[in-house]
């Protein structure tokens, strides 16, 4: 066995981690990065890598997380409004919030598997939806502040910080003292680089959020989620019993998406029922099934992928488009902005939904799966090319 | 001693009776062999002992404490293993894998959220899983993917799952169904050599080359009732026996 | 009494709406083995096939009338749907009757939507993991839904009934209680017929006909069917179809009750989901009984007190027990929001399988 070889292995993917998030201002400027992309990527980095924990190793198709982030963020919130305006503090609630929730929710859908467990997490992310958007969103009762949204306000207790600033306004989120919204400039071959503060913060979490699941990959508890996919039947055969397996799957989920929940109100701190739709339930299936389900890498790739996409195809309208296709003549360029309009700006979900069929129809393996694929192509022609007089089938051409 | 009582079992299917009044025990140490024509509810009975079904009436016993009520896992921590008729394992993991998991729940229990340390950092279960595909001769493809296997290597990974468990009692449903003679006897050589350490087996098998070079008693089951227990020298002058094979075809 | 006879009532419309999807879903995942994520797509599809044909019925020719001028000094202009200006009264009544009419448009539609969904994507992921049949529907239920939004907008289109069939129906004096005790709007009435009709009318197509018969034995066990020589294939994209017909009809006619926007089929999906899961999958029978149960549930936890409520002292039996249910719901505002899946929680706590699910269905 070669355990040094492959432990090794893991030291090189986790170091090459830390760069590229360390390097990611850097690397994203030219293609107009800015602190609040990066931030999403980070964030919605660890929602991918926690969603992958459940179902790329369980195989338990989820389409409720989103829930799950949702009560993060109102969880932190909550937090900002009554302890302070530390977002460490915040952010533990907000996983313990999602950890409960998914617990819960967790408990009822594992009774079932399969397309009944889709279907049940489904229904459940959608009930939270309903008490996040209407039932608790009522005089009385008010945790979500309904329709608006829950704000912070300058009557907010903080028992443990200052309700309001010196200059009379809601203090900023912080970090011990460092404000999350606060930008540095610096320049780097000619490029001004922005950072945030905030991305520092993301950029922690997501190294150690991509650090445990490493590690639980590489567990006995990872192998057993890889059997609960296999053989459920096999399983309890063995004296394994699967259903605690599967609900620490998806708890542990659960706490992923809380912390990214958790880490969106550090940054904003606001909280909308919008963020528990089924739509956004489905972006992160979206972003872990393109970058490649069950692997370790390729949620994040997807996660990047999809929110870059995103910033790029909201920003278009159709003086944009007009713009680019101004070399064609004027019918077919008026033709191309009619077809192509549906699928930016607002109609960003359209593209979505687009990509998401075509990876399902043609790379269910995700991207993953394609670069392992591109790989072989080239290794396979390598050895066509060394070797064609015995190759075994010779093209009718 | 007696590690399995079985006591009065009924079991019923809507209208059809598939267990009768079934009365087994099996005794410490031996080859037990349960044979009998199709539909004579063997695999029912089988099922009753691993938490599958539950029967009507009747207690199944083991070790002193009963295994009714039980869920398969519990069982299998009580010191039951079972090899299926069609094998079941773990197709999308390797054959290293297939063996440690049994191992870990040997050592771990049901459940346990050993999550930090890596599975190579568990030296002794990987060189004790290795020994046992050894010992099935499957060491050579230990990090393959356990689907692609044949049937027969799929059927000795799962005797090496059972195994590297050290079960007290090891059932086997129609472990050689669907081989070549070859195999088969291959299969024979290895189950002997198991029940050689000491280890109870319970074998349902059609193929009465392979109850008679391996089985220690054999209990004939018909019709849901069990028509006869004896040896197998005695077995096969049994009237009975011949009565319900055939209509008193000689074996 | 007339209260609980009033909620019942109220339930039927959500429950008839439930039931269609519910029973097509049913269809669609004992014949083909696929549950479909864009079941409610098909509902709102339905939906907007009236939108069109109202669009349609109501375009309109503008003349400018120089007699008459508007406050700001212009011409008047004056719009009529094209359809008034050819037909007169028929036009007229054609615009009137648009809901009902759109049954005509919807079932053709509907068949070719269906067949073409079935043969041109579902199709391919028969033999797929159920993953993966899952998130394909999932996607193509965004991708309808989206359409639907860049081509008609995000905001809700109200549509109206007929005339002859709206307004209230006094249903206490129909049924001899004292007149007014309980007025119910009339479309709500004809959607729960139409509905009845459409599930009879499933029941005995698989009943009575061959078609159907080889369809319910495919149903339980396909390779055996298919064995048979029976060409399986093109019955179940038949079945495929008719489910959509069936979704598309429940959207069709739900218009006036609920104006249909782009996110309606997801809203009506989940619930269905629900339905099912409480009626057990793979049963007919259940996901009807399911979705009118939940219906009316739901309807029974939406009450209010009335603004006229006798006092302790007046109050019957019945009105006391109605009043402590009032109070209940005070202390739960918005329980009706989320009773649904409450229900659905502790039927599976309880019966994991469903009211009526048999064992082995959706179980792996």
């Amino acid at each position: 066995m070669n355990a040094k070889a492959s432990s090794r292995n893991d030291l090189y993917l986790i170091l090459g981690f830390i760069v590229a998030v360390a390097l990611g201002p850097i690397i994203m400027t030219p293609f107009g990065g800015y602190p609040d992309l990066l931030q999403k990527f980070a964030i919605f980095g660890i929602f991918a890598i926690g969603f992958n924990i459940l179902f790329g190793l369980t195989g338990y198709l989820s389409f409720g997380h989103a829930a799950f982030l949702g009560a993060g963020s109102y969880a932190a919130v909550w937090c900002f409004k009554l302890v302070g305006m530390n977002v460490l503090p915040a952010i533990i609630s907000a996983m313990i919030v999602g950890g409960l929730f998914s617990a819960l929710i967790g408990f009822v859908s594992l009774r079932r598997s399969g397309i009944y467990f889709s279907i049940l997490t489904l229904a459940f992310a959608q009930m939270c939806y309903n008490l996040a958007y209407s039932v608790l969103g009522q005089p009385g009762m008010n945790l979500t502040n309904g329709e608006t949204g829950l704000q912070l306000k300058l009557d907010d207790p903080r028992y443990f910080g200052e309700s309001a600033s010196e200059s009379g306004t809601i203090p900023p989120t912080s970090m011990f003292g460092i404000e999350m919204k606060q930008i540095h400039e610096f320049d780097l071959f000619g490029m001004t680089v922005q950072v945030s503060n905030g991305y520092f913060v993301c950029a922690l979490f997501v190294i150690l959020a991509f650090y445990v699941s490493m590690r639980i990959f590489r567990s006995p508890f990872g192998m057993m989620l890889r059997a609960v996919k296999t053989n459920q039947n096999r399983m309890s055969y063995t004296g394994l019993n699967t259903r605690p397996y599967a609900l620490a799957a998806f708890v542990i989920s659960g706490m992923y998406a809380g912390l990214a929940g958790g880490l969106m109100s550090a940054m904003d701190p606001l909280a909308g029922a919008e963020r528990m739709q089924w739509t956004a339930s489905g972006e992160v299936v979206l972003m872990t099934i393109l970058g490649g389900a069950g692997t370790l890498i390729g949620p994040i790739i997807g996660a990047g992928v999809i929110k870059y996409l995103e910033n790029i195809f909201s920003s278009f309208n159709d003086q944009v488009m007009t713009g680019f296709f101004d070399f064609l003549p004027d019918w077919l360029g008026s033709a191309m902005v009619w077809i192509t309009s549906p699928f930016v700006g607002e109609g960003w979900h359209l593209t979505l939904g687009v990509i998401f069929m075509l990876i399902v129809i043609f790379l269910p393996g995700g991207l993953m799966e394609g670069f392992a694929r591109i790989g072989r192509l080239f290794r396979g022609s390598r050895k066509r090319g060394e070797g064609a007089a015995d190759a075994p089938r010779v093209p009718a051409e | 001693m007696t590690i399995l009582t079985v006591r009065n079992i009924n079991k019923r299917f809507g209208g059809l009776k598939a267990l009768n009044e079934v009365n087994l025990t099996i005794e410490e140490g031996t080859v037990h062999a349960i044979i009998g024509p199709n539909g004579a509810g063997k695999s029912t009975l089988l099922n009753c002992f691993i938490g599958r079904l539950e029967p009507d009436t009747g207690t199944v016993e083991f070790n002193g404490t009963s295994l009714l009520g039980l869920k398969p896992h519990q069982i299998n921590q009580a010191g039951v293993s079972r090899v299926f008729q069609t094998p079941e394992i773990f197709g999308e993991l390797t054959l290293l894998e297939n063996v440690m998991i049994p191992a870990f729940a040997k050592r771990d229990g049901a459940f346990t959220l050993n999550a930090w340390g890596p599975v190579r950092g568990e030296r002794s279960l990987m060189e004790r899983a290795m020994e046992m595909l050894n010992d099935v001769g499957l060491a050579k493809k230990a990090n393959d993917v356990s689907g692609q296997l044949s049937r027969g290597d799929k059927r000795r990974l799962e005797l090496a799952m059972c195994l590297v468990q050290e079960p007290k009692l090891l059932l086997l449903d129609e472990p050689t169904a669907g081989m070549a003679r070859a195999d088969t006897n291959n299969t024979i050589d290895l189950l002997k050599e198991i029940a050689g350490r000491g280890i109870t087996m319970v074998v349902i098998e059609h193929d009465m080359h392979v109850v008679f070079s391996l089985a220690q008693k054999i209990s004939v089951l018909a019709q849901g009732t069990v028509i006869a227990e004896d040896l197998p020298q005695n077995i096969k002058g049994n009237p009975k026996v011949q009565e319900a094979y055939l209509g008193g075809a000689h074996l | 009494m007339d209260q609980i006879l009033l909620q019942i009532l109220n339930g039927l419309d959500k429950g008839s709406a439930y039931a269609l999807i519910a029973l097509g879903l049913t269809l669609i995942f004992g014949t083909l083995g696929v549950v479909n994520f864009a079941h409610g797509a098909l509902f709102m599809l339905g939906a907007f096939c009236t939108v069109s044909l109202n669009k349609l019925l109501t375009m309109e020719q503008v003349v400018l009338d120089e007699t008459r001028m508007t406050a700001w000094g212009t011409p008047m202009e004056i719009r009529t749907p094209f359809v008034e200006a050819w037909f007169g009264e028929f036009g007229t009544t054609l615009v009137e009757y648009a809901v009902p009419l759109s049954i005509l448009v919807a079932i053709p539609v509907m068949l070719l939507v269906g067949v073409t969904m079935e043969r041109g994507l579902i199709k391919h992921f028969y033999k797929r993991p159920h993953a993966e049949q899952i998130l394909v529907t999932f996607g193509l239920a965004i991708v309808l839904q989206e359409i639907i939004k860049a081509w008609f907008g995000a905001n809700p289109i109200p549509q109206s009934e007929p005339d002859a069939l709206g307004g209230m129906l006094d249903f206490g004096a129909a049924i001899g209680m004292t007149e007014g005790t309980i007025t119910y709007p009339a479309w709500r009435l004809v959607y729960f017929l139409f509905a009845g009709v459409v599930i009879t009318g499933v029941f005995c197509f698989l009943q009575f006909t061959t078609f159907g018969m080889v369809v319910r034995a495919g149903m339980a066990d396909r390779e055996t069917v298919g064995l048979l020589g029976i060409n399986i294939d093109k019955r179940f994209t038949f079945m495929f179809g008719l489910a959509a017909v069936v979704a598309g009809l429940a959207g069709v006619m739900y218009t006036p009750i609920l104006s249909p926007d782009y996110h309606l089929g997801m809203d009506f999906l989940v619930l269905s989901f629900v339905v099912v899961v409480v009626g057990g999958m793979g049963s007919l029978g259940g996901a009807v009984m399911a979705g009118f149960l939940l219906g009316i549930l739901q309807s029974f936890t939406a009450m209010k007190r009335p603004a006229i409520f006798p006092d302790a002292a007046d109050r019957t039996v019945g009105e006391d027990i109605l009043n402590v249910w009032y109070t209940i719901l005070e202390y739960l505002p918005g329980i009706d929001q989320i009773i649904i899946y409450l229900a659905a929680v502790v039927v599976l706590l309880v019966r994991p399988r469903g009211l009526m699910g048999r064992k082995g269905v959706m179980e792996t």
